[in-house]
């Protein structure tokens, strides 16, 4: 009932270790746009132009309701509609990257609401410019908090991007499904991605979590709040 | 806009049953989800420390891998061991306990998250420890975790989509397959699209409210 077979483990672990490197690329490249789309999202909706507000506000809602593969099959499909042909690596990159740009945009913007009301009014009250507003004052005060919700994100994205394999990205899970259907054999394949997701995640969870850590530490600050 | 309509005319139905679909998935998910929740919540606070090994082990394991991977495993590997599971069950199955896993996490901070006092004062009053956590500790630590369940059940919904992988019947299932037979990617897509979102908003995120209005009028703090 159990036939594990240890040399097919050796002979597939290559193709696997490979597609590995394609995984980290996507979901590096994915958290990078994330990350400055992200903070466009979260200033956007700190302008005085309610309109722009209100809307960046909804599309940040339905991006965020609404499941991640059906963006990516979309983003993929409704570009060669209207005669915009997207690469499977061009359309994963910014369907993952907008999707998690909408989370990112919560963290952002959570983090400069965590900053107490009367840093921003003392700024008024010294006639400070709005960048050494942002810069020396607000800021500082706000990454720690945002630290950790980045942490998390960047995991999650990581763990997210075996959905790009439905539009033909060649990560680990594609690799994973081709040996099978090559094969016929699924056991040690699909076991194998998840020990090799397991063996990254949870490393850089706790790496995360000793960052966040040295960060606070360097700011000379406190635990400000734990997440769970 | 026309053209809309005639597609939505003739797709709609399908479309509607795609999204029950996706509404039973979603359901008998969340239900797992909140049982594979408290019980590994509970092992992890666990005094005896093989039951909390096993609670921990099986959350990290299901964090830290993705629900893709799980769900073909459960669907393409568990066969090889002689347990064959139809697609349906295979879908929220996977789902519940992949989001039961992240639901435990909740249990655990919502109990740990209740005042020490609240534990003396019902010993104090000759509770034993089952009791206990029934009547004083749980209600509480319903009432602080259930904002985040909100979020979590939203999860589920979006992750059910997954379950058009293995090729269950749901809306993406369906935008999917209309999306081939037709070639109007941005009507099947942004149909499915519009659909998912209005049952997180209309659906779930109301409901969420009631529940936890309810909750705080039976606790009378509300």
């Amino acid at each position: 009932m159990f036939d594990w077979k240890w040399d097919f483990v050796i002979e597939i672990l290559p193709r696997l270790l490979e597609a590995t490197v394609n995984t980290l690329m996507a979901a590096g490249f994915g958290y990078l746009i994330a990350l400055v789309a992200g903070l466009i999202f979260a200033l956007a909706q700190r302008t005085p132009f309610r309109l722009l507000t209100l809307a960046v506000r909804e599309t940040v809602e339905l991006i965020r309701s609404t499941p991640l593969v059906l963006q990516i099959f979309f983003v993929f499909y409704v570009g060669p509609q209207f005669g915009v042909r997207l690469s499977p690596w061009t359309a994963g990159m910014a369907a993952i990257g907008l999707h998690y740009a909408a989370y990112l945009s919560e963290v952002y913007r959570a983090g400069l609401d965590s900053v107490p009301k009367g840093q921003w009014e003392a700024c008024i009250a010294l006639n400070l410019s709005v960048r050494r507003t942002y810069f020396k004052i607000i800021l500082p005060q706000a990454i720690p908090n945002i630290i950790p919700g980045l942490g998390n994100y960047l995991v999650g994205i990581f763990k997210d991007s075996p959905m790009l394999s439905v539009i033909g990205v060649t990560e680990l899970f594609h690799a994973a499904t081709a040996i099978g259907a090559e094969t016929y054999r699924f056991l040690e394949p699909y076991t194998l991605v998840g020990a090799i997701f397991l063996a990254i995640s949870l490393p850089a969870a706790m790496s995360i979590r000793r960052f966040e850590d040295w960060v606070r530490a360097s700011l000379g600050m406190k635990r400000l709040y734990t997440k769970d | 806009m026309q053209n809309y309509l005639e597609f939505l005319q003739a797709y709609g139905p399908r479309f509607l049953d795609g999204a029950v679909v996706t509404l039973q998935q979603t359901a008998l998910g969340t239900l797992l989800a909140i049982a594979v929740a408290v019980t590994t919540g509970f092992m992890k606070m666990a005094p005896i420390a093989p039951v909390r090994w096993v609670g921990v082990t099986y959350i990290e394991v299901f964090r830290g891998t993705s629900l893709l991977v799980q769900l073909y495993w459960i669907f393409f590997v568990l066969p090889l061991f002689g347990i064959t599971l139809e697609k349906f069950t295979a879908g929220f199955l996977a789902l519940g306990l992949n989001l039961g896993a992240y639901g435990a996490e909740l249990v655990r901070g919502g109990v740990q998250s209740v005042p020490r006092g609240q534990y003396e004062a019902a010993t104090a009053i000759g509770m034993g420890p089952v009791l206990r956590m029934r009547r004083i500790i749980f209600p509480q630590a319903l009432r602080n975790m259930l904002p985040p369940w909100g979020n979590l059940l939203i999860e589920l919904l979006k992750s059910s989509a997954l379950v058009a992988l293995i090729s269950v019947s749901d809306l993406m299932f369906e935008s999917k397959q209309i999306n081939m037979t037709t070639f109007q990617s941005a009507q099947a897509f942004g149909t499915a699209l519009i659909i998912y979102y209005v049952m997180a908003r209309c659906l779930i995120t109301p409901g969420m409210r009631w529940l936890e209005q309810r909750l705080a009028r039976k606790l009378s703090i509300g």
